[in-house]
């Protein structure tokens, strides 16, 4: 019997996600060094695997903020984490430890893959599509950091694009279950109208409140 | 450098933490149906504020600048189903082609 055989639909579209996580952490890579030198950056992406919360952070320590502000910042990019460790409790297995360690599978690319339309969610879907994302994620770091005077500015490369279009073509496989589309409008206005209000992050938890118009009908 | 040393160990514990309490909090337990209904629904949710916030802010301000076109040329290519990778690679290349020029 092959006990990887249930990871291996997760293991094969996560092979895709990656190759983009490869690119963002070239990225990564590329902003961090100039700031932290070249050991920090990479010891960030080993332990913390988390591009937006690195890239937020990051962004904070360049311009000036101290440490507790940064902490705070990437902390709530990745407050999402909260629901979407509630949504992935169910199928995770073993003791409480075991549980908690299995959520930390929980990535932005595996986790929309491995929900299913009816909310359940798939184990073996998520751990699968996590593993090569995460070698990926930690070798671009490298490389950014490395190559990052042959890269260049990251900007120039348009790099800074490849965040939210790589969440766009994540959004576009969800769009076909029922009410999908009014409640992504509902949740992009969110965030959009609470940009200028809250710091970054919060207005992408607050987007989650649009997730209520499932309770809508439906009885 | 030590702001950076703290930072990382900081917010590593942190997002450890907020991944952890979902599973530590709900177990084993099945959800209920009307939870299942909402979190069937996160998804599109999250994923478009983090495609517009992603796109449209810049140091917590709303704005439009080249990251707009390379959205433009991403949805164009999932229009036409292009995989994952082309969608993020054609994004770069049009919002970099935007740069070059303006």
């Amino acid at each position: 019997m092959n006990r990887l055989a249930p990871y291996q639909a997760g293991l094969k579209a996560g092979i895709g996600f990656g190759i983009a996580a490869l690119l963002l952490g070239v990225s990564f890579g590329v902003l961090a060094e100039p700031l932290m030198g070249p050991v920090a950056p990479v010891v960030m992406s080993v332990v913390l695997f988390s591009g937006a919360a690195q890239f937020g952070a990051t962004a904070v320590l360049a311009a000036g903020g101290d440490a507790a502000t940064a902490i705070a910042a990437g902390t709530m990019l990745n407050a999402r984490f909260l629901p979407m460790g509630v949504a992935a409790a169910p199928a995770l297995r073993g003791s409480p430890l075991r549980r908690a360690i299995e959520g930390q599978a929980v990535v932005d690319a595996s986790w929309a893959l491995a929900v299913q339309h009816d909310g359940g969610f798939d184990r073996e879907v998520l751990i699968g599509a996590t593993i090569p994302q995460y070698p990926a994620w930690v070798a671009g770091t490298v490389i950014g950091v490395l190559g990052g005077g042959a890269i260049g500015d990251p900007a120039a490369l348009g790099l800074d694009a490849l965040f939210p279009a790589f969440f766009l073509g994540l959004l576009a496989a969800e769009l076909g279950r029922p009410r999908a589309l009014p409640v992504a409008l509902l949740g992009g206005a969110i965030a959009l109208a609470l940009t200028p209000v809250l710091p970054p992050g919060l207005p992408v938890l607050l987007a989650s409140v649009a997730s209520l118009i499932g309770l809508l009908g439906e009885r | 450098m030590t702001e950076v040393w703290i930072t990382i160990a900081g917010l590593t514990a942190a997002t450890v933490a907020l991944k952890a309490a979902g599973p530590l909090i709900v177990g084993g337990r099945e959800l209920p149906d009307r939870a299942l209904a909402v979190i069937a629904l996160l998804a599109p949710a999250l994923l478009t504020a983090l495609v517009l916030t992603g796109t449209f802010t810049d140091d917590g301000e709303l704005t439009v600048d080249a990251r707009a076109a390379g959205l433009g040329c991403a949805a164009v290519a999932v229009a036409l189903r292009a995989p994952l990778l082309v969608t993020v690679l054609v994004a770069a290349a049009g919002t970099a082609a935007l740069r070059a020029v303006i």
